[in-house]
């Protein structure tokens, strides 16, 4: 893939932002009470300082100016200040961003080591009692609701066996790499459960679908044995999908994981999120929004990109 | 496939339900649901308590299951079992309706988009593509907190930002089926653009469209359970099975029974449904 090719798949894919920003500009200027909410709520705000804060903020001008001045400073970095805590939205973000990214990234690690064995065994097992048993396990893993599965892990393995600490990120002044890793277990396997099922389903039904070609035929004829095929001809074509679904995934890895987060104190932005939910921070619930719908659109285009990578059938011309 | 049954000509529903009642996942899944709609429905006559009665005794702490209490009661002095039966009513009516709002947006919005094609589609699959470039469930979370909806709110704002799904399968049948000859003798026949749409290609698309409603009534349960588990759905004292989940997380270690039956419920039944769909997608689309 050229980069000229590159950069027209970016050019036709970044206007999507657009509309998405003026959605999610509506959604929080049609709150009842408005962005200011929090301060119409607080006594020891006059009527008079809630006016200034509303000139400050730009809230007296018309909808449409408000947009527009809201989308320039967002482009240029400016993200607004937090109505919680009166420091950046980028700060705030930015701050709290690492701990998302170790968590999304061990959870992508762990998922990609299970499921990629779970989803060549049930294909190379198919219809064995193997192949159900970890066909319902999977259909479990997507209908298990993550919340639920958190609060019976921190009962079992906090509570009852006392092996795991049930929530945070680090002990706090006793904070090591195994203390460390302590913490990001269950979150992490909390996290993993749904794309393990979904991922090693995708891999069974792609090489399912695979070993009925005709070259796989050719393979046996030549005298390969199964797992020979399966491997090094099967495999290979069965994972041009699943590479796909997987870089569809990495957006997750950055908006970050609001259920799990919460669940387990987890200082990410998910966690992040729902505070500012419960502190009606709109500025950093916006930023928080935007950088999650770029983060989709961004893994989109990586998925395009990544399957014509793969893939030498596939042309955009 | 290798069909026993009695020679001659069947009805495709009786195919259909016969095809379905092979899939014993699936059949089971129909029990399933049967049974735990029978016990909502049937729960304010059996359960000698109300949901949001208070036995005044109990009241501090939650108590253990006992032969009064099955389930054991919440710190309020709340029969638990009366509340997760109770909170299945409001969990499946909402799931369901949810479904039926997605479904319907779904398929009117896919089968505009497919059937008239140029710059209708442009425009609908371009406010698809909108609504699934945001997050979902913070999405829905950002709607639900800033509005506080009442039921039949949520179930719109659920219901609103999950058609996106149903609309791609409904306009890439319509997109296949438009261009057949059953649906040039009809224009030829003198039918209109609507009764094109909802006579002819429509009842050819409803195979897609009723495994995608059913997976939509278990993604909502979901959805609701989410929402109210982190405390921006349905509000107490009216119980869901995930606010019956918010109001036991902080009780984990002191009280884990109360954890269990509503946490059970949601996993069960939102399993049950995805075997249904399944069970319904391999009757009604056999691959061979």
């Amino acid at each position: 893939m050229s980069v000229a090719l590159l950069l027209r798949r970016l050019i036709g894919t970044l206007p999507i932002l657009l509309p998405i920003s003026l959605l999610l500009f509506c959604i929080v200027h049609l709150a009842p009470g408005g962005p200011l909410e929090v301060y119409a709520d607080n006594p020891s705000v006059t009527p008079e300082a809630l006016e200034q804060i509303r000139i400050a903020y730009g809230l007296d001008r018309p909808l449409p100016v408000q947009y527009l001045l809201w989308l320039k400073s967002m482009m240029a970095g400016d993200w607004g200040y937090s109505i919680r805590t009166g420091r950046p939205v980028m700060v705030e973000i930015a701050e709290r961003l690492p701990a998302t990214l170790l968590l999304g990234g061990s959870a992508m690690a762990l998922s990609l080591l299970l499921a990629l064995p779970i989803g060549v065994l049930t294909a190379a097992l198919r219809r064995s009692t193997i192949d159900h048993l970890l066909t319902f396990l999977s259909f479990s893993g997507l209908s298990i609701p993550v919340f639920w599965l958190a609060l019976m892990l921190q009962l079992l393995f906090s509570i009852t066996l006392g092996w795991l600490p049930a929530a945070g990120f680090e002990t706090i002044g006793d904070s090591g790499p195994l203390d460390r890793l302590a913490h990001l277990a269950m979150p992490a396997v909390v996290l993993s459960f749904a794309t393990v099922a979904s991922w090693s389903r995708y891999l069974r039904s792609s090489i399912v679908e695979v070993l009925k070609q005709d070259y796989i035929r050719t393979a046996f004829a030549k005298g390969h044995n199964f797992a020979g095929v399966l491997i090094h001809h099967a495999l290979r074509n069965a994972l041009i999908p699943v590479v796909t679904i997987i870089s569809l995934e990495l957006a997750s890895v950055i908006s970050g994981a609001v259920i799990t987060e919460t669940v387990f104190a987890w200082p990410g932005i998910g966690r992040l999120f729902v505070e500012s939910m419960e502190g009606r921070d709109y500025p950093v619930l916006m930023g928080l929004m935007m950088l999650g719908s770029v983060s989709l659109v961004l893994a989109n285009l990586l998925a395009d990109i990544v399957y014509a990578v793969i893939d030498p059938r596939i042309r955009y011309e | 496939m290798n069909e026993t049954g009695p020679a001659g000509p069947q009805s495709p529903g009786r195919l259909l339900l016969r095809r379905l009642l092979a899939h014993r996942p699936a059949v089971a899944s129909l029990i399933f649901l049967a049974v735990l709609a029978l016990l909502v429905i049937l729960v304010p006559m059996v359960s000698p308590y109300d949901y949001d009665l208070q036995d005044l005794d109990l009241i501090g702490q939650p108590a253990h299951p006992d032969a009064t209490h099955w389930f054991g009661t919440d710190e309020l002095g709340q029969d638990l079992l009366t509340r997760v039966f109770y909170g299945g009513r409001i969990s499946l009516a909402v799931g369901l309706s949810a479904a039926l709002v997605a479904t319907l947006a779904g398929t009117a919005i896919g089968a505009l988009a497919g059937f008239y094609g140029g710059w209708v589609d442009a425009v609908l699959m371009r406010l698809t593509d909108v609504v699934l470039s945001i997050p979902l469930l913070p999405l829905v979370l950002l709607l639900s907190g800033m509005f506080q909806p009442s039921l039949p709110l949520l179930v719109l704002v659920i219901g609103v930002l999950t058609w996106m799904g149903t609309a791609r399968v409904v306009r890439s049948q319509f997109l296949t089926l438009r261009e057949l000859e059953f649906v040039d003798a009809a224009r030829a026949l003198g039918a209109g653009s609507g009764r094109l749409i909802l006579r002819h290609i429509l009842p050819n698309a409803m195979a897609p469209i009723t495994v995608s409603a059913t997976l939509a009534v278990g993604s909502s349960i979901m959805l609701e359970s989410a929402l109210s588990f982190l405390g921006f759905g349905v509000q107490p004292p009216t119980p869901t099975w995930g606010n019956l989940l918010n109001a036991a997380s902080p009780w984990i270690g002191a009280a884990p029974w109360l954890a269990l039956p509503p946490g059970l419920l949601i996993f069960a039944t939102v399993l049950a449904v995805n075997f249904l769909g399944d069970g319904l997608r391999d009757a009604l689309e056999p691959k061979e």
